[in-house]
């Protein structure tokens, strides 16, 4: 396999951050590239990306599997994590989380059948003013997330 | 109103933007270091004299951690950030990074001068993409004003610094945890000693402090030490960003000198929502321990009056928690979180944190007993004080601050298998 000629100059350009002895420095951002192509992270993929940093797989592997952001499964068209930490929390009245279960009739960490959505459980995101916050596909802040603006949101994404 | 030193941007057009931070004295401090080829043992003075304590949370005096670094030593030294933030509560981090992102360069660069050091790297935290791109366009910002890069302003001094997106691990804010996510690996903090002063990023010295820490700097180089000083109080200098969460009306991040009254943060902040009473706050994110509201209303907040009160400044997430919020659910949230982001390395915390959760997650269950409190308090201080790093105390702290100053609601629940009425 390889990624798009986007991807890997994408990737190239995090490996020109760090000194050429320490291509391994690339590889959470290279990860990251790989997963917003192709959705989540087959062996497969890691091991491409592990050879492309001229690493050592298992470490690719370990990185991976640490990180709470990369998918080690297939998941929806679209990811919505939603933060349930304390002070996102304590504006219960408006729970994101319960609001998005109920209308996407799926619980945390699963998809739904028509494989749009992936709803998943997050940690503080450090937006905590902004509560109740969600994120959507690892890259958009959603803040202030009330049922009306989670409505919206649901009929923006699915928009052609 | 009192003076900002970083959020003073807002009253100018365009924050974020070079021109804006031009505005407020931007990179003048370092074109006077340049061009006056100022001593770095001047400038490490002048920040030992400006009071600054580090920004991050455990409040170390900055002056004194860049005087740690060998700075004879000819080899490749680094300057890190630290804006991973992630801990429940704290989100002031974020905000500079889109209003101010220029302070933090210049910041930066004045320790990179100061230390003999050439690279830098800001770690930002995983779920902040956007302002991780705002971080990558203000450096753009500043390579083309040649601000960064090769002979910058003709000085001869270099630095380049680079942008690292992190992934979504509460573990890598931990600084040599950080280190090792820089080096492309899990973040698990290393054995100190060696400190990073001496071993730090690929095994170079490296100074690392807190987006905030970095962002005061250039204030402190433009004005003197003692300015800065006297912005706060004696041993807590300069001002604070504040980031208020919780039911209030006007959540969010307030620059205030250190030193002001909590009741006055808290007015600023609009207030609790109507109808709502104070019962208790973490006023420094969820790893300092929890105050009931009539402790939290005579305190000052800084670092001293807040260890005095029992509890610390941390990272200044003040949290407020009102009383229809359930103490024992609450903590029930926060135990999970350190249990899930413990990363494993040392068995109390590993362990520990795992039965901090399952005890009050089964009270919450319904299926606590009395003794449970006894068992939470002999657990978790069975984790502080024998971890490589402070993520086990942090998760021991809530459950100890918790029962101490809330028992009567933890009882409650477990004789009736319920919150206080009227509380969720
Ligand atoms: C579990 C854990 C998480 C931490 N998270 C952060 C963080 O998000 N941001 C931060 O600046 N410091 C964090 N720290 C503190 C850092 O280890 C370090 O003390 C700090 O970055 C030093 O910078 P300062 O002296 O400017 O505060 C954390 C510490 C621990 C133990
Ligand atoms: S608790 Fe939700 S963003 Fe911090």
């Amino acid at each position: 396999m390889s990624l798009s000629a986007a991807s890997l100059a994408k990737i190239d350009r995090e490996v020109s951050k760090y000194p050429t002895e320490q291509k391994q420095s690339a590889v959470m951002s290279a990860l990251r590239i790989a997963q917003q192509e192709l959705g989540w992270l087959s062996n497969e993929t890691i091991q491409f990306v592990a050879d492309y940093l001229e690493m050592p797989r298992i470490a690719a592997y370990e990185v991976a599997t640490f990180y709470n952001m990369y998918r080690m499964h297939p998941v929806g068209k679209h990811c919505l994590t939603v933060c349930t930490n304390l002070p996102c929390r304590l504006t219960w009245e408006n729970d994101a989380g319960a609001y998005l279960k109920q209308k996407l009739g799926i619980g945390f960490g699963e998809t739904t059948s028509d494989g749009k959505y992936t709803l998943l459980e997050g940690e503080c995101m450090g937006v905590c003013g902004d509560a109740p916050v969600l994120l959507v596909n690892n890259h958009k802040m959603c803040s202030f997330m009330t049922p009306e603006k989670i409505d919206q949101m649901l009929a923006d994404l699915d928009k052609p | 109103m009192s003076e900002k030193v970083i959020l003073n941007v807002l009253d100018h057009p365009n924050p974020g933007t070079l021109a804006n931070y031009e505005q407020v004295g931007g990179y003048q401090a370092l074109k006077k270091i340049l061009a006056e080829k100022i001593q770095a043992e001047t400038i490490i003075a002048e920040v030992k004299a400006s009071g600054l304590r580090g920004r991050g949370g455990a409040g170390f005096p900055t002056g004194l951690k860049w005087s740690f670094i060998p700075r004879h030593f000819e080899g490749t030294k680094y300057v890190v950030c630290n804006t991973d933030e992630g801990e429940p509560g704290t989100f002031k981090d974020r905000d500079i990074i889109r209003y101010n992102p220029h302070s933090v360069i210049e910041g930066m660069l004045i320790c990179g001068y100061t230390l003999g050091a050439k690279v830098g790297y800001n770690y930002i935290h995983g779920e902040i993409w956007a302002e991780y791109e705002m971080f990558e366009r203000a450096l753009e910002e500043a390579r083309a004003a040649g601000l960064l890069g090769k002979n910058i302003l003709g000085s001869g001094f270099d630095f380049e610094l680079h942008a690292h997106h992190g992934f979504g691990a509460y573990i890598c804010g931990e600084e040599t945890a950080l280190l090792e996510s820089i080096e492309g690996k899990k973040g698990q903090p290393r054995f100190k000693p060696p400190f990073p002063a001496s071993f730090g990023l690929y095994g170079r010295p490296t100074v690392i402090n807190n987006t905030e820490t970095f962002a005061n700097i250039p204030y402190i180089i433009r004005n003197g030490g003692q300015k800065f000083l006297e912005l706060g109080k004696p041993n807590n200098g300069g001002t604070k960003i504040f980031s208020v969460s919780g039911q209030v009306n006007k959540p969010g991040n307030y620059e205030v000198p250190l030193g002001l009254p909590f009741r006055d943060l808290l007015a600023m902040a609009g207030g609790m929502r109507e109808g709502r009473t104070l019962k208790a706050c973490i006023p420094g994110g969820s790893s300092v321990p929890v105050l009931p509201a009539d402790v939290m209303m005579d305190v000052t907040m800084d670092y001293d009056a807040l260890a005095k009160a029992g509890s610390m400044l941390g990272a200044g997430s003040v949290i407020l928690i009102d009383d229809r919020i359930c103490m024992v659910r609450a903590l029930e949230r926060l135990s999970y979180f350190y249990f899930e982001e413990s990363c494993g390395q040392c068995t109390p915390c590993r362990e520990g944190t795992g039965w901090l959760y399952r005890i009050v997650h089964r009270i919450v269950q319904g299926n606590g007993k009395l003794e449970d409190l006894d068992l939470l308090m002999d657990v978790s201080t069975n984790i502080g004080g024998r971890t490589i790093c402070a993520l086990g105390d942090a998760a021991a702290t809530p459950v100890q601050s918790f029962i101490k100053h809330f028992r009567s609601e933890f009882e409650h629940f477990i004789e009736h298998k319920r919150s206080l009425d009227g509380c969720h």
